[in-house]
């Protein structure tokens, strides 16, 4: 389209973003030390602090963390749909956008999303047609007074130049695609008529609808029965092999990420602590932080009534963020004065594994023990 | 691996200063408040909480210090007056507001303009008008004609009168009505009815209101079937009509006592309803809570389980609704007093004050006697501020 | 009508010692009403002919999907909602063995103390305008302890149990974070020593880190203090980890009931082992492990004929659509409810198959 590739020239020029076109193994989606504060009256919560990370085209990206870690501030952060009392205080997000909307060989420009304004032309194109959210709770995410099937029409003609007619067909074939049988007649259902596994294919539906490269899916497995997590987790990954979609997976399930993951992030209050693909993650975990998650988790594998290891103590609060690294208070190989009192960086370990922690370091590293991995992540059935 | 007793990863290195035994219990918590401001927090009662969301409402705040300044008024109201509220002078009828000078002579001393008669020469009536000349020396904390605090503690002493003590039925400072009544002593008795009754029938809607709605959610069934219906009854009913009908209906001969009393059920029977449906709803949702499972599976009796453990839960937010609910109360009564079928006199309340301004003759003449209005008008805008600063400190999200 | 899970038939050598708790065929139907004049239309059959038996000092988990009726069993067991037919036989400390169903509330008071209740939500479960001291030592007083003095001793000695610090008993609970709460919810359902808890899913609303901490605890306090917990929940990792027995709930019925290391070894009922298959496994080296299961849950309220997992059932028959099956005892304390199981060949946690081939 004429009009939307001098939209985002002009939007391009104006905010002054790099012009060197993106190349084919740049990623889809570039974080890059991105913060974003909450402002309230008792203070300031940092939820985000310093979060880098990068998707590419056809990955499935998990991003691990337990409450108030920040991975879905992180995520509104990205579509830009903070609530009132958070801004973002500093960082670069950048998108690999297709200047003509439908044609998938179009050309590519990087847009700063960090640089848009939240309501601006630009970042509503890319919410829906070009990242698309599957929210937590898919019976909030639908409005109660109109059909599942408007709702997904809706964001349909928003986006793409069709008739009403042709914007029915097209979510009549994504409801199928996503497995709803019976889609000419469920489209003009109530979410609350649905029962849960339906109401997720539908939100699933809806995201799919208009071809986003990158779809990221907030917790979409926790609200549902185990045999329908398995049913979604299995379309989920279908649909990614079909369209090459990108996805970012956030959950706390350790188990899920095993299952759908490449690439893994780990958060611990707003920090990324270790990123990297998920059997370096999984078999050969470096931080700490990592290591004890893996350790703590019962699982079917697991030998049954044996005391199984914990972290000490529990999750700071966000208002009393410990100084330096936010999980020293809890680390069983703390460093004093080095851990409490700077921020460490990301240390890479090769093959795209990195870790955020002095013990890896040149500086700081104690004598011995850099080299030893870690314990074995899983107890022996 | 180092570092992993009884299967706890203990942080090594570390200085805690606050291990005591718990060092010796596995998997021990520490917990993570330790600072003195969040202490204060987490000891905080919900009263506390809601106080100090309410503080940070100034608009509140302010209307909550006005209330107090009225309770005051409502207690001893003879401080607040000058003359004997109830004594007429016929005399003295009309009298406008004497303005308060405060400079006299280039020194700080207030004074007020006196009343001097003078007989019109063609009428050969007296006619009373404020003499600029003659002064008349006020002072605060004067002495006045004697009254008694609570009906317990006489004295003579009242907020403002003048220096000299025989002149102190000579100051007007609201003016007069058409009996030559003080409006100011007056205003300050009507004060103590009106918001006395505001209050009354609020409380007894409130208890009508809690007991009805609580039986009705609690126990279910026909009982609340039955109560339900009789709040949709009452609330189809106009309300105007029925009030003028039932006050209209009160014997002419009952003191002011008595009436007052009738006129506090009158308002109040229409009033529980709304909060009765209210705790309804409060109960039923409350029955569903697991903490009050817990309750009963510990074996507290059903009375113990409504009044300990639920009735808390919401008690704050009865307390903002019904202040809400009290200028309601106030309008009402004073509505009814102006129309001539509330209280009557002598009973002294705003409304019946603002009977005296019905007529455009005597609103021509004295338009003083129109300042209860504005006595109203404050007072629900205080107890409206209050209650919205309340109810919005009070809502549980926290 | 299934004969029942009676320990007292049952081959296995295990059974000799009576059980703490016993249940047959528990039924608890709520009614679904239509119309001005609320007539019954149709019943919500939540718990629909349930039967199994606990042993002292034991942990049996009970365990299904979303409306399956496990948390109805456990409301019902202690008798918050008064069950539509069946009995639930408690024995006490001397041995008197009573059934708690058809009895009212005076009756029950007596029992209150030696069957307490942990619930899911850590937000919900606490009243949040009590203190930790209040809603600790409330069921203190209301059972007798009337002297504040000593409860707050009892609250303290509670409170270290747990692992939490005595001096905070003055605080309210919004100072506690959501494991910490459900410790305070712990300490509680202790004060009174009952012999029997039942745990509503407590650790499902719970951070993974902190759920171990809370799992460890609860198996601590069964060691210490010859607990038995009929622990209610959805995770099939937690519940491997922490049960002794294992009951699998489909739609209101038990379709399987064996010891736990049977259960995940070799599972006998269809529905049991598309529910393990279907569990995410946290090793990345082994992922087309995901079967799904077609279908969705069917509904309480109208529930299939015949047996009610037969509509996603891959071997169903034409008997498994007319006929129910019953609860039966296919090996030593091993009982499912499936008329093929004795031929089936199901795979397990481990991916063996077991079964005589069909």
């Amino acid at each position: 389209m004429p009009i939307i590739s001098k939209l985002v020239n002009n939007t391009v020029a104006k905010t002054g973003i790099t012009s060197a076109p993106p190349g084919p193994n740049d990623p889809l989606l570039r974080v890059e030390d991105l913060r974003a504060y909450f402002y309230m009256d008792e203070g300031i919560v940092k939820a985000v602090d310093g979060v880098s990370f990068e998707v590419h085209p056809g990955k499935v990206v998990g991003i691990v963390g337990e409450s108030g870690c920040g991975k879905s501030v992180t995520m509104k952060a990205i579509l830009q749909i903070l609530e009132p009392t958070a801004k973002i205080v500093s960082g670069k997000v950048s998108l690999r956008m297709r200047t003509g909307s439908d044609d998938p060989n179009s050309a590519e420009e990087w847009i700063e999303l960090t640089r848009q304004k939240p309501n601006s032309r630009i970042m509503r194109r890319i919410r829906g047609a070009e990242i698309a959210l599957i929210p937590q709770e898919p019976m909030a995410a639908f409005s109660p007074v109109h059909t599942v099937g408007n709702q997904i029409m809706e964001t349909i003609l928003l986006h793409r130049k069709v008739s009403k007619a042709e914007a029915r067909q097209i979510a009549i074939d994504v409801f199928r695609a996503v497995g709803i049988s019976m889609p000419e007649q469920r489209i003009d259902s109530y979410s609350w008529e649905l029962s849960g596994g339906l109401r997720q294919r539908a939100i699933i539906a809806m995201a799919l609808s208009c071809n986003p490269r990158l779809l990221i899916a907030d917790e979409p497995t926790t609200a549902i029965d185990v045999t329908t997590q398995a049913q979604i987790l299995k379309l989920l990954r279908r649909l990614q092999e079909e369209r090459q979609t990108s996805i970012i997976f956030i959950t706390h399930d350790l188990g899920v990420i095993a299952q759908m993951a490449d690439e893994v992030v780990v958060m611990y209050l707003g920090m990324v602590m270790e990123r990297g693909p998920v059997m370096t993650i999984f078999k050969d975990a470096r931080h700490p932080y990592t290591q004890a998650l893996l350790r703590s988790i019962p699982s079917v594998q697991s030998t049954p009534r044996v005391k199984l290891p914990t972290i000490a103590g529990s999750i700071a609060h966000p208002f009393n963020r410990p100084s330096g690294c936010p999980f020293h208070p809890r680390c069983t190989r703390f460093m004093r004065g080095v851990c409490n009192t700077a921020e460490p960086r990301m240390i890479p370990l090769g093959d795209n594994h990195f870790v955020n922690c002095f013990l890896y370091s040149q500086e700081t590293a104690p004598a011995a023990d850099t080299a030893a991995p870690a314990a074995p992540t899983e107890q022996s059935a | 691996m180092n570092g992993i007793e009884n299967n706890v990863l203990q942080p090594e290195g570390h200085n805690q200063p606050q291990i005591t035994e718990a060092d010796a219990l596995v998997d021990t918590e520490e917990l993570l408040i330790t600072t003195q401001e969040e202490e204060r927090i987490s000891v905080a009662s919900n009263w506390k909480l809601v106080w100090w969301r309410f503080r940070k409402n100034k608009l509140a705040v302010i209307s909550a210090i006005l209330l107090l300044f009225f309770s005051i008024v409502v207690l001893v109201p003879d401080f607040f007056s000058t003359h004997d509220p109830e004594a007429t002078n016929a005399r003295l009828a009309f009298i406008p507001i004497q303005n308060i000078h405060l400079i006299d002579e280039g020194r700080l001393r207030p004074w007020v303009p006196a009343v001097s008669g003078e007989r019109d020469p063609v009428t050969l009536a007296m006619v009373w008008k404020i003499d600029e000349t003659q002064k008349i020396y006020i002072r605060f904390f004067a002495r006045g004609y004697p009254y008694k605090i609570l009906n317990l503690i006489e004295t003579d002493i009242h907020l403002v009168g003048t220096v000299d003590p025989e002149q102190s039925d000579q100051i007007f400072l609201l003016g007069t009505d058409r009996l030559g009544r003080d409006q100011f002593s007056r205003l300050a008795h009507a004060t103590r009815i009106s918001m006395t009754i505001g209050m009354a029938s609020v409380i007894l809607s409130v208890i009508l209101g809690m007991v009805l709605g609580g039986i009705s959610g609690y126990f279910g069934g026909w009982v609340d079937n039955f109560i339900q219906r009789l709040i949709e009854l009452l609330q189809s009913l106009p309300t105007i009509p029925i009030w003028l009908a039932l006050t209209a209906a009160l014997p002419r001969t009952w003191s002011p006592e008595k009436v007052f009393f009738a006129i506090t059920i009158i308002l109040a029977l229409r009033g529980w309803t709304t909060l009765a449906r209210e705790v309804r709803g409060r109960f039923l949702s409350l029955r569903e809570e697991d903490f009050i499972l817990a309750a009963e599976l510990a074996g507290c009796s059903r009375w113990r389980v409504i009044l300990v453990h639920m009735i808390p839960t919401f008690t704050s937010h009865i307390i903002a609704t019904s202040t809400l609910s009290i200028p309601v109360m106030i309008v009402t009564e004073t509505s009814l007093s102006y129309l001539g079928l509330g209280l009557r006199p002598p009973a002294i309340s705003w409304g019946v004050m603002l009977q005296e301004a019905q007529n455009i003759q005597t609103l021509a003449l004295a338009p003083w006697l129109l300042i209860p209005g504005l006595t109203v008008i404050i007072a629900v805008l205080a107890f409206n501020l209050v209650g919205d600063g309340l109810r919005d400190a009070a809502d549980p999200y926290s | 009508m299934s004969d029942g899970v009676n320990p007292n038939n049952s081959k296995s050598e295990q059974a000799s010692s009576a059980p703490l708790l016993e249940v047959r065929n528990l039924k608890k139907y709520f009614p679904i009403y239509k119309g001005l004049m609320r007539r019954v239309v149709n019943h919500v059959r939540a718990v629909d002919d349930v039967s199994f038996f606990v042993r002292e000092g034991e942990t049996l988990g009970l365990v299904g999907e979303s409306g399956c009726g496990k948390t109805t069993v456990s409301r019902c067991i202690l008798r918050a909602h008064p069950p539509t037919s069946g009995q639930i036989l408690f024995r006490e400390a001397d041995g008197t063995v009573t059934d708690l169903a058809p009895l009212d509330r005076k009756e029950l008071a007596r029992f209150r103390p030696q069957m307490q209740m942990i619930f899911q939500d850590p937000y919900g479960s606490l009243n949040p305008r009590m203190t930790i001291f209040d809603i600790i030592s409330e069921p203190l007083y209301v059972n007798g302890v009337k002297s504040r003095a000593q409860r707050s001793e009892m609250v303290a000695e509670l409170l270290k149990l747990v692992g939490l610090r005595p001096e905070y008993m003055q605080r309210y609970p919004h100072a506690f974070s959501g494991g910490q709460r459900q410790r305070i919810g712990i300490a509680r359902a202790l004060a009174l020593k009952p012999r029997l808890i039942v745990a509503d899913e407590p650790v499902s609303a719970l951070d993974v880190s902190v759920q171990a901490q809370v799992l460890n605890l609860m198996l601590e306090l069964q060691e210490k203090f010859n607990l038995t917990y009929l622990f209610v929940a959805h995770d099939l990792s937690v519940v491997k980890h922490i049960c002794d027995r294992v009951a699998v709930m489909y739609v209101g019925k038990v379709v399987e009931l064996a010891s736990t290391e049977e259960l995940f070894e070799t599972p006998r009922h269809p529905y049991t082992a598309a529910l393990m298959t279907a569990v995410p496994v946290p090793d990345p080296t082994r992922r087309d492990i995901i079967q799904d299961l077609p279908g969705e849950v069917a509904s309480p309220a109208n529930p299939p004929s015949g047996c009610y997992f037969h509509p996603r059932c891959k071997y169903a028959e034409s008997i498994c659509s007319t006929q129910t099956p019953d609860l039966r005892e296919i090996t030593p304390g091993h009982y499912v409810s499936c008329h093929r199981a004795e031929e089936l060949q199901l795979a397990g946690i481990s991916g063996h198959k077991v079964g005589i081939s069909s």
